[in-house]
Parts: structure tokens; sequence; C-alpha cells
């Protein structure tokens, strides 16, 4: 059961990472940015390219990842979500705006970066034996750093000044703009900040699994479902989300036929949804 | 003047047909050299893209080949070979309409679909409108009478996998065998056949429902289960390109030192750059690009694929197969085929072409009546191999039965 619970653990903590993009994005342009898994794996692929095909550092590498999908989400926000947004207020359309990003992203994807899945060598070797179970040290890493870039976070968002725009901005648009607030610039900046946390959780995750250029949509319903169960639009419910998704996956595995996990999952997540539909730390929808 | 006119005007309408037959002439002479349109139709994009996408390369850098060479010869005439690739997604609606779209653009002959249930369902559109197909799917129905259409490009799983078990009971000492498979029609199909296999051989079946769902990152929650029941051995049944690696790693760091394999064709240099030394010992059915066996000619198509595509895929070895007896096939038969697959059926039979890619060389032609009752299967070589530093080291070569 140790293993297990390691097991939930680790993958709780990835998944919190995956979850924290989207739902920024979500809270400061009510946007579900179904594109969320193809710009983790653009990251996944910047971190492979600056480390194994240029042979850079891995850490340059994850920074880039950042840098590089954050300001793709910065493009998509300025050309592609505002002017759409700006003459249509039905959601559906940013929704299938964000459709068709996640297919054209995975099509160029696909020409650029190839069919073959692709890894980096291993940020840390061995394995860490804890009352029988296994933890390799390289997971021990992601999650250290994992952990420290989501209380970074917190932190940014909860205590700056631009942390706190992008809430009052979440909140209330309109008063936001009212206390002289440049709201075009800080979209564009939340935005990029929610694609970047995208790019930086698939950079760091492929040290412990892979990437390839079919692994988008598996990540954006396994986002969009973690930010179901946490609550949209809030940062601590997505980090609980993603914990909730991945101790539900890791016992559900231990415990039930592998083909029955989901099914489970998804009877529990669509049970709770009528209890609760804004999830456990969520607002109403809008 | 009204008869002088009509002259003129009859003068101007013979110049005009003569122009006009002049310049059909020319533009017989011109494009003496006809096109010979082949369709691959696959799962191109996702998680299995390395099936699809890569038998759509194959095929395009092996016409490639024939191209640069003149064409290839059918009677008469020499004819370019052009290759249309469509993605169906693994989806099978999608599979259907690809099917639809390639036949009514007057293709006759294609490679694919990818999996059994794409496969299935394009067999309908194959056989109402005669066009052969060449699937890299095992479902057994696809070539069994009545179906005529479908010839299987490979070597199934329910025939490669219990020679493998053979080989790691007798080479290994093997005893117990634990199946894992993505939770989907065709991994679980091949996971129940290669149980039964296993079964059959004698072998301890230890654990065979433990399934993942598709786009799983983490494999570590259920190879815990798989490894808690301590097999000897661990078959990834139907492994997609894109999970075998990060299984093999996971199974590994969870302290798994027994052997692993799969049945389907995968890429050692892909496998060992996300698993590392991992990866060595991993067993996987596949084409005859390792160096042991490959002939100059199969080194000529290594190279001419990564010219075309920048790096070399081993599956594209075992894809290469397809397109080659195809086009040997129509050669054998002649210009009738082009039009009537009815020709081509009837010459599976008795056809014997040459196996260009093997150093012994040796024979390509169709099998299949064991498993199917009739010639439905190219003759393609059960080559078992396991990876060591990202290349392949030949187990053993096998042959199908006839």
């Amino acid at each position: 059961m140790t293993q297990v619970m390691l097991n939930a653990l680790v993958v709780g903590t990835t998944y919190a990472l995956i979850a924290l993009g989207i739902t920024i994005i979500f809270s400061i342009m009510k946007v579900v940015n179904f594109a969320h898994g193809q710009l983790y794996m653009i990251g996944g692929f910047v971190v492979y390219y600056f480390n194994v095909v240029f042979g850079l550092p891995f850490w340059f590498g994850l920074v880039m990842s950042f840098l590089i999908v954050g300001l793709l989400g910065v493009a998509m926000e300025l050309f592609l979500f505002r002017p759409v947004m700006l003459r249509v207020k039905r959601e559906e359309v940013t929704m299938l705006l964000a459709m068709g990003t996640a297919v054209f992203l995975e099509s160029l994807a696909l020409i650029v970066f190839g069919e073959k899945q692709r890894g980096v060598p291993p940020i840390a070797t061995g394995i860490v034996e804890l009352f029988g179970a296994r933890l390799p040290t390289g997971r021990i890493v992601v999650i250290v750093v994992a952990a420290m870039l989501i209380a970074a976070l917190m932190a940014f968002i909860g205590y700056t000044k631009t942390g706190r725009a992008l809430r009052a901005m979440a909140q209330d648009r309109e008063a936001t703009a009212l206390q002289g607030v440049n709201l075009k610039w800080l979209s564009a900046m939340g935005f990029g900040l929610g694609t970047g946390l995208a790019g930086l959780s698939g950079g760091l995750l492929v040290a412990i699994f892979a990437v390839h250029t079919g692994a988008g949509t598996a990540i954006s319903i396994k986002a969009f479902l973690m930010i179901m169960i946490g609550g949209a639009g809030v940062l601590s419910g997505a980090i609980l989300g993603g914990f909730v998704l991945g101790f539900l996956e890791s016992v559900g595995y231990a415990l039930l036929p592998g083909s029955l996990t989901f099914l489970i999952i998804f009877l529990i997540v669509i049970c709770f949804l009528i209890v609760r539909p804004n999830g456990i730390m969520g607002k109403p929808w809008g | 003047m009204i008869l002088r006119q009509q002259r003129q005007s009859a003068l101007r309408k013979a110049l005009i047909l003569g122009a006009a037959a002049g310049a059909l002439a020319f533009g017989t002479s011109a494009h003496a050299e006809e096109t010979l349109k082949i369709g691959a139709l696959g799962v191109m994009s996702g998680p299995f893209a390395g099936w699809g996408g890569v038998m759509c390369q194959t095929f395009k850098s092996r016409a490639g080949m024939w191209n640069d060479d003149g064409g290839v010869a059918i009677g008469d005439k020499t004819y370019k070979v052009e290759v249309v690739c469509v993605d169906d997604k693994g989806d099978p609606k999608g599979a259907q309409t690809g099917a639809e779209k390639l036949v009514s653009e007057g293709v006759k002959y294609i490679q694919g679909p990818n999996t059994d249930s794409t496969a299935e369902s394009a067999k309908t559109v194959m056989e109402a409108n005669g066009t052969i197909n060449m699937p890299y799917a095992f479902s057994k129905s696809l070539y069994k009478a009545p179906a005529s259409q479908s010839i299987l490009g490979m070597v199934a799983s329910y025939q490669v996998g219990p020679v493998i078990y053979k080989w790691l009971m007798e080479n290994k000492g093997v005893k117990k065998i634990a199946f894992v498979s993505e939770n989907n029609a065709d991994p679980i199909k091949q996971r129940d056949e290669g149980s039964a296999g296993a079964k059959a051989l004698g072998l301890e079946v230890v654990s065979d429902q433990e399934t993942y769902e598709s786009g799983t990152t983490d494999f570590f929650p259920i190879l815990t289960k798989v490894i808690g029941t301590a097999p000897d051995h661990i078959v990834l049944s139907g492994v997609s390109p894109s999970d075998v690696g990060p299984l093999i790693k996971a199974a590994r760091e969870l302290g798994f030192t027994g052997t692993m394999s799969t049945e389907t064709g995968q890429d050692p240099k892909a496998i060992y750059e996300v698993a590392g030394d991992a990866a060595n010992g991993f067993i996987a059915a596949g084409g005859a690009s390792t160096e042991a066996i490959r002939s100059d000619f199969m080194v000529k198509f290594i190279d001419r694929y990564t010219k075309d595509w920048g790096e070399w895929n081993d599956v594209a070895g075992l894809f290469v197969y397809g397109p080659e007896i195809m086009i040997q096939t129509l050669q054998s038969v002649g210009p009738k085929a082009l039009e009537d697959t009815e020709a081509f059926k009837a010459s599976l039979d008795g056809f014997v072409g040459k196996n260009p890619f093997l150093k012994d060389g040796g024979e390509l032609k169709y099998v299949g009546r064991t498993d199917y009752g009739q010639a439905r299967q190219v003759s393609v070589p059960i080559v078992v191999q396991q990876v060591e530093n990202g290349e392949y080291k030949p187990l053993f070569v096998g042959k199908l039965p006839d």
C-alpha cells in the first residue's frame, strides 16, 4: 500500500501542476483552453530539443519551455482569442476556437517533431526504498520542483501587485479597469502565464515520462476533469483536483480491474458534480 | 461568295482539328509514362502515428526509389508510382470515409489500415468496390472467406506471440507470464489471444486483466499491481509506439527484473531514448532491417527513408514488405490487374517473388492458408529481436506457415 500511496503522491503532484495553467486561463478569461494539452506537449518537445538535440542543460530547456510556450500563449490571446471575444459574447465560440487551436497545434507538431516518442536523459539516477516501496530519485526531484513551482505561483498570485491585479480581474474586470489596471496587457500576460505553466509542466514531466505529438488530448481531458473536481477558476481547487484525481487513479488501479478504474472515476465525478456542481472549492460558472 | 466562305470555314475547321490531333498525339507521346496511384490508409496522427505515419512514409520512400529508377514496368508501359496517404485517425468512421475517398479517386490498391476496428470498417468498402488492401490488423475475419480483398501485410500477434513465449521458456526459463494492455478493443483482443497461446504452451498466466487508459502518462499505478503478481515475463499486448518506452522504464524502476516483450513493431531508438538502459533486452517482433540479416538493398532503402524523413524508424523495415510484394505481383500479373483486382487475386496462390530485403534473399509470396484458409498474408519473415543500446539484435528468424 505504501507504493500505492507514493504513486498517488507523484501522480497527484504532476496533475496539480498540469491543472494550474488551465484554471488560471479560465479564471481571468473565462475560456476553457482545450489546447492546454497540446501546449503541454510543446513544452515537452522544447525541453527535448534544447537538452537532447542542442545538448544544453535540462534546466535551461525547462526555463525555455516556460518562455516559449508562454509567448505562444500571448500570441494566442492577442491574435486569436481577443479579436474573437471582442466581437462575440457566446462562450461556445471561444471553446470551438480553443479546440481548433488544439487540432492545429497537434497537426503542426506532427509535421515538425515527427511521429516518435521522445525522452530526455534522467535528471537523477538511483532508487529510494521507503517501507518496501520504490521511488526513483528522478521522480523525487520532479515532485520537489513541481511543489516549488506551485508554491512560487501561489506566492506570485497572492502577494505581488501583478498577481493581485490578476485576481481582481478574475473577480470583476470592470472594477479592475476602473482602478487603472491595463486589462489588455494583463489579459495577455495572464494567458501567457497559463500557457507557460502548461509548457513548464510538459517540460518538467518529460524528465520522468516521455512526450509524443498525440499526448495533448488526454492531458486536456484530465486537466479539465481536475478543475471540474476542484472548482474551475480557483487555484487551490485545481491543486486539490489534481491530487484527488491522482489518488483516485492510483488507488483505483490497485484495487479494481484496470478497465474499471476510469469508468468508476468518471461515475464518481458525475455523482459529485450533481451534488456539488461548482466543484470542491469552486465558484459558479462565469 | 457563300461557297468560298464555306470552303474557308471547312479549311479552318480542318486546321483546328489537325492542330488538335497533333497536340493530342504530342501530348500522348509526352505522357507515355503513366501514373500508378496507390493508397495508404491508416492512423497517421495521435499516439498510433508511429504506425500509420510510418506506413505512409515507407511507401512514399519506396515509391521514390522506383520512380528514380524510371518507374515500374507493368506490361508494355512504365508507371510512376504516386502514393496517396489518408489519415483515418484510428477512427472506424474515418477509415470508411478514407477508403471511399481513395476508391473515388480510382485507387485499386491500398496499404493499411493499421488496427482491427479501422480495417473491419474499411473492409466493407474494399469488398464492395473490388479494391485490394493490405491491413496491418490481425482480425481473422478480414482474411477468411467470404472476405477476399484484404491481405495481411505482417506477422499477426497470435502467430509470433507463442513463438516468442516458447523461446523464452526454453532459453530464459520463463514459467509465469503477465499481460498488460491499453483499454481498447485491439490491444485487448491481442492480449486475450496471447494469453490463450501462453496457456496452451503450459505457461502460468498470473495476470491478464490489467489495462490502462489511452493517454496514460504514469504507468507506476498499473504496473505496481501487475508486478505484484510476480511474473517472470510481462507482455505489452498491442502496445502503441508512444507507450512502450514509458512502460518499460516504469517496470524497471519498480524493480521488475524479468523479461518483457511485445508482438507489435517498435522502433528501438525511440524506446532506448525514453527508457535508457532499462530498454536493453526488450523483445519485439520486427522487420528485416537489423544489420545481421539485412541486404544491401535494405541498406539503400534505409538511406532513402532517412534522407526523406530525417530519421530511420525500424517499423519501416516491416512496412516495406507490403508495397514491395504488391508491385511485384502487379508486374507479374500484368496490366489487366490494374483495373481488375480479380486477376490480382487469382495470382496469389502461385505468385513467387524475390525478397530483396534479406541478406540471404529468399522468396516473397502469399501465405496464410493455415490460419485463414486462403493465401491472404504476405510471407514476412518472423524476426524476433531484442533491444541493445538503441539497436535491434536478432534473436532468431522464423517462417510463417504456408
